[in-house]
This record gives structure tokens, C-alpha cells and sequence, in this order.
């Protein structure tokens, strides 16, 4: 390393970016991110876009491929408005989990800020994206650009068809249900865009293909029409085996079971609840992946200045936009607003390899397993793989870490008139304050347990779902009535939403 | 496998379509905020609409995004990070507004209020304004443009003159080189000169006291020094201002607005000539850079005014309709030559006219003004309950007879009648359609 800092010159020196030098850095990157840290990752694709297009792809969550709706507009009025205003600045970049990974970089970005931007974005997540089971699991990183490509024609083939109001009618709907869209434990398999599109076509044409009098015929003659539709006679248990209940994917129950909905509609639902599905990995590895992210682009930065690739120069400017982005104010701060991730996550990154490389007799005691392990890139790489913020909190955050950030608990008890500090960082609160952390992380804690438990389409055709109660933690009133309006209109029949109280979680 | 693409000539606005359809979502609500801030404004100069477009506020009832999420209560935990000085056991008081959930459900939906704002551009503002109309081709055609040179912003330079300085870099520069160059503070020097001073009042020094002395004496010359060297603003810290001088094409238009004043205009007939006025300004500013406003009031004899003067004093007398016509003549011919200007003129009136003088307005009109206008606009007020004249044209009184027959003679001369609000957007579409079509 010594020598090889005085014999290389450095990348790039000076502000501007080309696109020869953005080639050369990244291939320097690559060097250190394949060779070294050992990172496996999908091609890259990198777009360079203008602050502009930066803030479309934000209105959009991040997919400039989107459909058009108007809450992307409104969202889209208000970050402009934010950055116009300069109370908001914009990311730095937009990276996509699909296969070849694209990201986007802003065009106003420096040559120092365009590598730190490729090392965090172009290796850091995606190794991220393509290692991390959840998502390997869950989302399909090949065909999300056809897929989004798909619906976004869809849903503009559908406005033609049927008119503005009647999509973002469906539209709205659905997406008030978006979180309640997912399949958390299991899921059918999934068809490709082949099937996909073929199965689209049938339903089209077989709808094209039936009269209103054909509907009325053979529901009188009783012919088969549909296995769904025909429940004659069915027993409580054995309707709600027929119809998958109780159902967590409501709108997954709404696609395959609403009486009233059109096909067209139901693979609108179909459109918005694969997307909610495509994005629940994510939501589930905030801290985990800005942490991998920021590890590799802070690893990599520090390795390209000690090979003397990067000026110190652009090494200070790129610590600077680092230190700005893992900064955690204290609860007490004006600008405190929840844990940041990327602190969070750095932290947890920085002090797994320091528990390997130089482990206390505290780390010994709590991390046997990884205390003083010499190949700390495996023992990351293996916790990028295979964990996900809950899983990964409760697994590494060590009692240093909990120290340095002066973690505690407060309760909140409603039926308390003020909050009590239940754990601090001392020896008795460390196993305390990482499990309720690791809840904090928790989805299928802090959002709500609802699912749809009968629907007897012989009888009333209510719907019944029921909202399993933790902790005493109710719905918002307000948005779930407003929400409940939505969900009649997609269900045609009445709709009841039961509060049922579980056990102590 | 990999490659970078630039992708910033891509076609720009591409959430376009996602702001059409946020538009169209809240235009009854936008709408009205619109129509409401028009009624709100002054007519006058400038303000009407914001260059850059205009702030609206309109209530986010119909544009929330509802979820299902947990509301506040019940039990919980917060891992919070900076502990001071909690130990386990302490209470606090329950922060007002549910503080301590880190911002987690006020996000959930993106709006805590119930108000939403955003800016509609300038466009998009006079666009639901006038909701699709446009100016008429024959106006359009003759629009007089003119060029004269203003001056534009364009960074700042490390040369200028004093009066362009900007002390604000200049000093921040100046800061930022005498932190890195540590220039010792004024501050700094004084308490060496406080202690070299009571050291030297002493009558009789030690030895060691001497030595003190010596050193502070020499730590002071080096501070000196040092702060001669470091001057508290270099040359190298200026920072000016500069502007470059541009081309600005310009098409000025000016819109007179006459109105009769005398007695039996009330209050609701006034109203009814402010909204169409402003209309009518309005929708000019869209089609030219600069728009000038006159209000000429008459009765009896004509005066120019000012806004308030012309929509809220009160004034007595007769009516002679000719008069303000030839004031504004007059102001023509002083202030807006023709061949620099668009000329418009708008007229309100309840109808009523001296004797003959309509005969005489209709010369006026003929003859002199409307060669120089570009449009030309009466509108009569009648009363709500005057439906026979508001259904047949060719009944009326005087003056309109007499600007009937300037109707027919001129393309360019427009004529309603009116008796509510609700018909001012009506006859100002049909003013401002295309007549000739093809």
C-alpha cells in the first residue's frame, strides 16, 4: 500500500465529472468491492438524470416507470415545493432492485460525490438487493421493469377504455389497502409476464365474450361458470376453506372473491398489490440495507484514498456528505426524528467488524460465535444474507453500540399519566432495549394485524374482518373510516371491521 | 455487463401526467380558491398574478391518502437514543401532540393538516381561470411587440465596483480565511495588552516577573505582526455581483376601464363591472409581458382616478357617456401612442345616456378610438329583473342603439348585456372566441 500510494495518480482531480472518468472509477471500485470486500452483485446500469427527473422518480417511490396517478402529482407539488423553497435537498441518487441494477445519479453531483454515489448505490445495495433472502425470496428483480412497463400501459389502456374517473376510482381504493396488500408468511407461486399476460387475455376475452345474458343463464341453469362463484350450500368451515380464510392480503381476497369488481379491476388490484409485495422486502431492511450500503461506500472510499486513487480532497468531501448522512441527533434535538437508519445501520456494520477484529472480553461473552473471527467480510456478508432489521438487531447490536448511542426505553402507558423510563443502558436494560428495538423494526408489529375472516356471499355478503387489538393500540379512527369507504366500494356490500383483543404479544 | 446511460435529454415532465390528473382531482376545490383569490385582488398593477405563479391553499379533504394505521394510546415502547440523565424508574411528562413516535405516524400519510399547498404556475392559474379560453386570433395577429434592454443576475465575480459588493460572501470568505490562516483576535491582543499593562505598573518588577514581561512583550509584537500580515479583509475575499444586460422583447398592452359613476350606479352594478374588468386585465396579462391599467370614471364630465377611487367613491350628477370617451382619447394621445401600445377599452354603464350625446359617443367611437384599439368591450348593466332586455338585442335605450350600429360597422367592437355574476364568465367567453373560424 505504501509504495503504491506514491507510484498511482489519482483518479480524478477537480470537481467536474466525464463520462471516461466515471468508467474509470467505477472499474476502481469494482477492484476493491468484488476483490476485497468479496461483494456479488447484479450488472449495473447507471443513468445520469437532472435534478428534474430526480424529483419525478421521487413522487413516483422511486420508479420512474410508474403509472400516473394523481397522489404522484400531489407528492410531486410538494417536494417541489420543498426543494424550490430549499427546506429539502435532493438524494443523491435512486437505486433500483431489478436485474440489471439500475441507478440513477444526479447530474449536479460532483466527481468526488458521483463515486461515493456508485460505491454506496451500484455495489453497496445492490449486493444488498441480490444476496438478502427476503429478496431473493420475494421480489422478482428480472421482471420488475417488464412488470411495471406492463401496468403502467395498463393502466393507461384502462383510462382509455373506461375513463379517468373509474380507474382512479379502483385506484384510490387499492391504494388505501396497499399495506394491507402483501402476503407476510407465504405466497402463491408466481406466475412470469408470459403467464401473466396470457392470463390477462383470457380474462378479457372471456369476458368479451359473455353477454349479460350469458351471466344470467347460467346462473340460473346453474352451469359452472366460475369455481369461485359457486359456493352452493357451504358450511361456515368449509366456505372459509374455499376462500382461503382468514385472508392478511385483503386485496389479494378482494381480486379473487369481490362479487362486484370487473376484470379489468381486479387486475388493477392485482397491479397495486404486487407492487406493495415488491417493495415489503424493502420496508423490512431499512436499517439493514443502508447499513450495507454505507459500510461499502465508507470501506471502499477510505480503500481508494490508501491506494492513492482519490485525492484528499475528494476524500474530505466525500467524509463530509458521510458524517452529514449517519448523524444521529439526540431524542432532545430539535432535529431528532426517529432512529436514522443509515447511523443505526453503519454503526452495527462498524462494530460487527470490530467485535472480529478486536474483540472485549463483553463482546466474547455475547458474540461467541463471531467475537474475534478473522474473516469479518464473511461474517457480514452472511448477515446482509440472511437477516432482516428485526432479525439483525436482535442478533448484533452489542452492548457498546447501545452505550455509544445511549439507548433507553420509555413506556407509554395510556392508563399512566406520564411516561416512566423503563430500561437504560446498563447491564440489567441491554437485552431489554434490544428486544424492544428490534420491535420497533417489527412490520408485523407496528402495523396493524387485520384480515378479512368471512364473507358469506349466499347470505348478506358482509364482509367481516377483524383487527387483532395489541398492546390496547387502535386503528386511527379518522383514516380507517375513510378507509372503509374504499373497501365497500371494492367489496359492493357492506363492510364490518370487528376489534378483537389478543393476548399479551 | 455494465454501462452508464445519460438519460438527461430524456423528454422533461414526465409527472405531467401525474400533476394533470392532480389537478383535475382538486379543481372544484382549486377553482374556487381561484375564483375566490380574483375577487380578493385588485385589478392594479402587478399584483394580479405573481410571476412565478401563484400559491394556493386548497383543503386536502379529497386529496388524503388514508391508511390503515395505528392511532395514538395503549401501550408501548420507544428506544430512544441520548439518554442524559434518565435513570430507570424516572417519569416525564407526557409531551402535548403524542411526541417520542419519532414522526413515524404523522408520515404514514404525508399530510398532518388539513390544508394542502402547492404553487399552480402562472399558466396553470389564468388556465382554470378562464378554463380554455384564448385569445382571438384577430387580436393575436396585431399585437405590437417592442425591445428594450434590462439587466439580468449572473453570479458573482472577485471584480466590480463598490456599490455591487456582496458583503454577505465577502465576509463569509473573509471568516473562513482567517479561521484557516488563525488570525489572533482583537480579543486575544487586548489581554495581552491588559497583562503587559499590569505587569508594567508594577514599580518594582522580579526578576522573574521581567522575564514574563519580555515574552508577553514578544508574544504581542508577533500578534501584531501576524495580524498585519492576515488583514481583517483581503482583496482576495471581495465578492461582487454582476448582471449582463439582455434583450427583453416586450408587447405592452394597456386596458382602459370606463364606468359610469353617477347615481344610479349602486353598489351591485359596480361589482358586477369590477369582475369583468379584472377579467378582462387578467386575461391580457397572459398574452403580454406588460399590461398597463386606466380607470376613466365619468358622470357629467369625465376624471382619470385610481382603483379605490374608481370602484368605492362616491360621486353625483348627470351622465354624459362622450366625455369619457374623450378622455380617454386624450390619454391616448399623451401616454400610449398606438404603434407602441395594444389598446383595449372596456366600458360599463348602466345604459343611461344625456340626451343626444350617444349620437356624438358613437362618432367618437367610429372615428377615433376604435382604429386605434385592438378590442373594444361595452358591457350594460340591467336590472335582474329586466329579462326583455336581456333576451332581445334590439330592444334598448339610446346608447345601446347607437353602439349597435358601431357593431355592425366594426369587427372588433363587443357588446352584452348583464344582470348577475353568473353571466360575466358567459359573455366574457363569447367575447374572446374566435369570430372568424377557418
Amino acid at each position: 500500500m505504501e509504495t503504491a500510494k506514491t507510484t498511482t495518480t489519482p483518479l480524478f482531480d477537480g470537481p467536474e465529472w466525464t463520462f471516461e472518468l466515471l468508467e474509470k472509477a467505477r472499474d476502481a471500485i469494482e477492484t476493491i468491492a468484488l476483490g476485497d470486500l468479496g461483494l456479488d452483485v447484479y450488472p449495473n446500469q447507471i443513468e445520469i438524470i437532472s435534478a428534474e427527473q430526480m424529483l419525478d422518480a421521487y413522487s413516483c417511490v422511486g420508479l420512474p416507470l410508474m403509472y400516473q396517478h394523481w397522489s404522484f402529482g400531489k407528492h410531486f407539488a410538494r417536494d417541489e415545493a420543498l426543494y424550490r423553497t430549499g427546506r429539502q435537498g435532493l438524494a443523491y441518487e435512486i437505486v433500483i432492485n431489478s436485474n440489471p441494477c439500475i441507478s440513477y445519479n444526479m447530474e449536479e453531483n460532483t466527481m468526488a460525490m458521483q463515486t461515493l454515489v456508485m460505491a454506496h448505490a451500484a455495489f453497496g445495495h445492490n449486493h444488498f438487493f441480490k444476496n438478502n433472502y427476503l429478496f431473493q425470496q420475494w421480489t422478482d428483480a428480472d421482471g420488475i421493469q417488464d412488470y411495471l412497463a406492463f401496468s403502467k400501459n395498463y393502466i393507461a389502456a384502462c383510462e382509455e377504455r373506461y375513463g379517468f374517473d373509474a380507474v382512479e376510482e379502483i385506484l384510490d381504493a387499492a391504494h388505501a389497502l396497499q399495506s394491507q396488500g402483501v402476503f407476510r408468511y407465504g405466497r402463491p407461486p408466481k406466475p412470469t409476464i408470459e403467464e401473466r399476460r396470457a392470463m390477462q387475455q383470457l380474462r378479457e376475452a372471456y369476458e368479451k365474450g359473455q353477454s349479460a345474458l350469458d351471466i344470467w343463464t347460467d346462473a340460473t341453469l346453474g352451469l359452472k361458470r366460475d369455481s369461485d362463484a359457486q359456493d352452493e350450500d357451504l358450511d361456515h368451515s368449509e366456505r372459509r376453506k374455499r376462500m382461503n380464510l382468514p385472508q392478511e392480503n385483503i386485496l389479494y381476497f378482494l381480486e379473487k372473491h369481490s362479487p362486484v369488481l370487473e376484470p379489468w379491476q381486479r387486475e388493477i388490484l392485482r397491479i397495486v398489490r404486487m407492487l406493495a409485495q415488491y417493495f415489503y422486502p424493502q420496508k423490512q431492511t431499512k436499517v439493514m440495507n443502508e447499513g450495507c450500503a454505507t459500510f461499502v461506500h465508507y470501506y471502499i472510499i477510505n480503500a481508494l484514498y490508501d491506494q492513492g486513487l482519490v485525492t484528499q480532497g475528494a476524500l474530505m468531501e466525500m467524509m463530509h456528505s458521510h458524517t452529514n448522512v449517519v448523524m444521529q441527533p439526540e431524542y432532545d434535538d430539535p432535529r431528532y426524528s426517529g432512529i436514522n437508519p443509515y447511523a443505526l445501520g453503519f454503526a452495527m456494520m462498524q462494530d460487527i467488524r470490530r467485535i472480529c477484529e478486536e474483540p472485549t472480553e463483553e463482546d466474547r461473552e455475547w458474540f461467541p460465535d463471531i467475537a474475534g473471527d478473522p474473516d469479518w467480510r464473511g461474517v457480514l456478508r452472511n448477515a446482509w444474507a440472511n437477516y432482516r432489521d428485526e432479525s439483525f438487531i436482535q442478533q448484533y447490536l452489542s452492548p457498546h453500540l447501545i452505550r455509544k448511542f445511549k439507548l433507553f426505553t420509555l413506556t407509554d402507558d395510556e392508563t399512566h399519566p406520564k411516561l416512566v423510563i423503563s430500561q437504560i443502558h446498563n447491564r440489567a436494560g441491554y437485552k431489554a432495549i434490544r428486544r424492544d428495538l428490534a420491535k420497533q423494526y417489527d412490520l408485523a408489529y407496528i402495523e396493524p394485524d387485520i384480515q378479512v375472516s368471512d364473507a358469506d356471499l349466499k347470505g348478506d355478503r358482509t364482509l367481516k374482518l377483524t383487527h387483532k387489538v395489541r398492546d390496547n393500540v387502535h386503528l386511527a379512527e379518522a383514516d380507517r373510516d375513510e378507509v372503509l369507504k374504499h373497501l365497500r366500494r371494492l367489496w359492493g356490500y357492506d363492510v364490518k371491521l370487528d376489534a378483537v383483543a389478543d393476548g399479551p404479544h | 455487463m455494465h454501462h452508464f446511460i445519460d438519460r438527461r435529454a430524456n423528454p422533461k415532465g414526465k409527472s405531467l401526467g401525474n400533476r394533470q390528473r392532480f389537478l383535475r382531482r382538486a379543481r372544484e376545490n382549486i377553482k374556487e380558491r381561484v375564483d375566490r383569490s380574483v375577487r380578493e385582488k385588485s385589478i392594479g398593477s402587478g399584483e394580479s398574478v405573481p410571476e412565478n405563479g401563484e400559491k394556493i391553499t386548497i383543503p386536502s379533504k379529497g386529496l388524503k391518502e388514508p391508511r390503515l394505521y395505528h392511532g395514538p394510546g395503549g401501550n408501548r415502547q420507544y428506544v430512544l437514543p441520548g439518554n442524559k440523565d434518565f435513570v430507570v424508574g424516572d417519569t416525564i411528562d407526557r409531551p402535548q401532540g403524542g411526541a417520542g413516535e419519532g414522526g413515524r405516524k404523522a408520515s404514514e400519510d404525508g399530510e398532518g393538516d388539513d390544508e394542502f399547498s402547492f404553487t399552480l404556475t402562472r399558466d396553470e392559474y389564468l388556465e382554470i381561470l378562464f378554463d380554455g379560453l384564448e385569445l382571438p386570433d384577430l387580436v393575436e395577429k396585431a399585437t405590437v411587440e417592442t425591445e428594450t434592454i434590462g439587466t439580468r443576475r449572473a453570479g458573482l465575480t472577485t471584480a466590480g465596483t463598490p456599490n455591487n459588493l456582496n458583503l454577505v460572501r465577502t465576509m463569509r470568505n473573509s471568516l473562513g480565511r482567517r479561521i484557516a490562516l488563525q488570525r489572533p483576535t482583537t480579543k486575544s491582543q487586548r489581554e495581552l495588552e491588559a497583562q503587559i499593562a499590569e505587569l508594567e505598573e508594577l514599580e518594582e518588577r522580579s526578576p522573574s516577573q521581567e522575564q514574563v514581561l519580555a515574552e508577553l512583550t514578544a508574544k504581542l509584537d508577533g500578534i501584531k505582526r501576524k495580524r498585519r500580515v492576515v488583514g481583517y479583509i483581503d482583496p482576495l475575499d471581495l465578492r461582487y455581483d454582476t448582471f449582463v444586460p439582455e434583450k427583453i422583447r416586450n408587447s405592452r398592452a394597456v386596458v382602459f376601464c370606463l364606468m359610469d359613476v353617477s347615481g344610479s350606479m349602486q353598489e351591485r352594478e359596480k361589482d358586477l363591472a369590477k369582475r369583468f374588468f379584472l377579467l378582462l386585465h387578467l386575461f391580457l396579462t397572459r398574452g403580454y409581458e406588460h399590461t398597463e391599467i386606466v380607470f376613466v370614471r365619468h358622470t357629467h364630465y369625465a376624471q382619470e382616478v385610481d382603483e379605490e377611487t374608481f370602484f368605492y367613491a362616491r360621486e353625483t350628477g348627470g351622465t354624459i357617456v362622450s366625455t369619457a370617451l374623450e378622455k380617454m382619447k386624450e390619454i391616448i394621445d399623451e401616454r400610449y401612442p398606438p404603434d407602441e401600445w395594444n389598446i383595449y377599452g372596456a366600458q360599463a354603464s348602466d345604459g343611461e345616456n344625456f340626451g343626444n350625446d350617444s349620437v356624438r359617443c358613437r362618432k367618437i367611437l367610429t372615428e377615433q378610438l376604435l382604429p386605434m384599439c385592438q378590442f373594444y368591450a361595452y358591457v350594460e348593466i340591467v336590472e335582474e329583473s329586466a329579462q326583455m332586455l336581456l333576451d332581445n338585442t334590439e330592444a334598448g335605450e339610446d346608447l345601446w342603439q347607437n353602439y349597435r350600429q358601431v357593431k355592425e360597422a366594426c369587427r372588433h367592437f363587443e357588446m352584452q348585456r348583464v344582470s348577475e355574476p353568473g353571466h360575466i364568465y358567459p359573455i366574457f367567453r363569447e367575447f374572446f372566441l374566435p369570430k372568424v373560424k377557418g
